[in-house]
């Protein structure tokens, strides 16, 4: 049985977000794409759900004051 | 209906669930939800940190003064009796220093369902899993006049961690590099004629791990509600999540550096803020989780896990005067003299150093006059 990192219940759900979703969202923060948090190429669940350098992955925290929040990183080398 | 009232304002999940709640038991018109809702949202936006606020400084006196409570002793057992585990002041550095292994490492490592109800298949995966050293399932004597090294298995040792001989053997031949004979129950080294060869090997076959996880060193099986759980001293996440009939997806380490490494930087930052909770609130101390969100992200930041201190945030500091304020002033000082740095005074500690208002709070704001303007 292969297992899946992402059910760990430490590691929130990641996903890659579409071209058109990411210029949307960086419309709407007001920024650029170098200044959103990072996450490395390195970094096995990114390996695991296959994002290359410069997508943005979108991950659904489940945080203990809001419920639920929504955080973006920039995948780096 | 209250959803799709409540689905038009950007409240939080868990700030709309107790608002769902609470309307539910009122039994309110849809005018009257409204009115109720929009007021919640008033409140909601008033209660928000406000721009420029300092956030960083609230939180290290929120974390700092609760510290000063803690003890200082490293030692002390928590809920698991006959483990040793590092609490109070000391755990709580350790964390926020992001060292590469804790003082005490451990794990809780939970079972697939059809082992955890089990206590013999419990046990079956502790054995799996804490080292055996092979002076513990064996005799090792070294017969100095032929130049030779006995090893005597024990049976019963051997039939308890399901240890077979040729394993036992192979084991020994692959680690060691030597040659192993099979004589009557016993595994015979014969050593070139050389005193130090004898006791280096010697030495290396107390040390040797024929079975389990080296860095397990003790496993302690656990009642907990209705499922066994297994308590660990030492931890290797790695190679315990592939061990058959381990709940991979809730087992735990108390090393963040491991959970980095093996889980990524998301879990890491999870694990911080879970283990740094757990040691203040092990001490009586409460502390608002907020405030420890916003270390955990400030150490995650650049997807990797920098700690808070010299060798991370605090090092990696634009500002020169804000570094040299803060650790080894004199090597700073220096070290940009000689690299020709250049301060842009746009920090906190720098302004205040040189005695300009910070861009922080009301500082931070321009008021700027629109010539011609409506009135």
């Amino acid at each position: 049985m292969k297992v899946r990192l992402q059910d760990h219940i430490l590691v929130p759900k990641h996903e890659i977000l579409s071209k058109d979703k990411a210029e949307e969202l960086l419309k709407l923060l007001g920024i650029t794409r170098e200044q959103l948090p990072k996450i490395k190429t390195s970094d096995p669940i990114v390996k695991e759900i296959g994002a290359k350098p410069g997508d943005i992955v979108k991950i659904t925290r489940k945080s203990l004051t809001a419920g639920e929040s929504l955080f973006y990183r920039l995948v780096v080398d | 209906m209250i959803d799709k009232i409540l689905s038009k304002y950007p409240f939080p999940e868990s700030v709309k669930l107790e608002i769902k709640e609470e309307l539910e038991k009122l039994n309110l018109s849809a005018d009257k939800i409204k009115a109720l809702v929009d007021r919640c949202y008033k409140a909601y936006t008033q209660n928000l940190m406000e721009p420029e606020e300092a956030a960083g400084i609230v939180a290290a006196q929120s974390i700092g003064e609760p510290g000063t409570q803690m003890t200082m002793r490293t030692f002390h057992y928590a809920g698991v009796a006959e483990l040793n585990v590092t609490l109070g002041l000391p755990r709580l550095i350790e964390i926020l220093d992001a060292r590469k292994t804790p003082s005490t490492p451990m794990m809780t490592i939970k079972l697939l369902p059809e082992y955890a109800k089990d206590r013999e298949k419990a046990k079956e995966i502790a054995n799996k899993i804490e080292a055996t050293y092979l002076k513990d399932i064996a005799e090792i004597e070294a017969d100095i006049k032929n130049m030779k090294i006995i090893i005597k298995p024990d049976r019963k040792m051997m039939d308890v961690k399901e240890l077979k001989m040729d394993v036992l053997k192979k084991k020994i031949e692959k680690s060691l590099k030597v040659d192993v004979f099979e004589e009557d129950e016993k595994l015979i080294i014969q050593v070139e004629p050389s005193y130090k060869k004898l006791i280096d090997i010697f030495e290396k076959l107390k040390d040797l791990v024929v079975a389990g996880i080296k860095e397990i060193r003790r496993v302690i099986i656990r009642k907990e509600g209705d499922e066994y759980v297994l308590y660990t001293e030492g931890s290797n996440l790695k190679k315990v999540i592939k061990v058959p009939g381990v709940d991979f997806t809730r087992t735990l380490t108390n090393d963040v550096w491991e959970i980095y490494e093996v889980l990524g930087i998301e879990a890491a930052r999870n694990a911080i803020i879970k283990e740094a909770l757990e040691t203040l609130e092990e001490q009586g101390l409460e502390v608002d989780p907020r405030h420890i969100m916003l270390v955990a992200d400030v150490m995650t930041v650049d997807g990797e896990l920098r700690q808070i201190g010299r060798h991370g945030v605090a090092g990696e500091k634009q500002s020169i005067l804000a570094r040299a304020a803060f650790e080894m002033t004199v090597n700073n000082l220096l070290e940009a003299a000689i690299k020709g740095e250049i301060d842009y005074l746009r920090g906190i500690t720098e302004n205040i150093i040189v005695g300009q208002p910070i861009k922080l709070g009301t500082g931070d704001i321009e008021v700027t006059y629109k010539f011609g303007g409506k009135r």
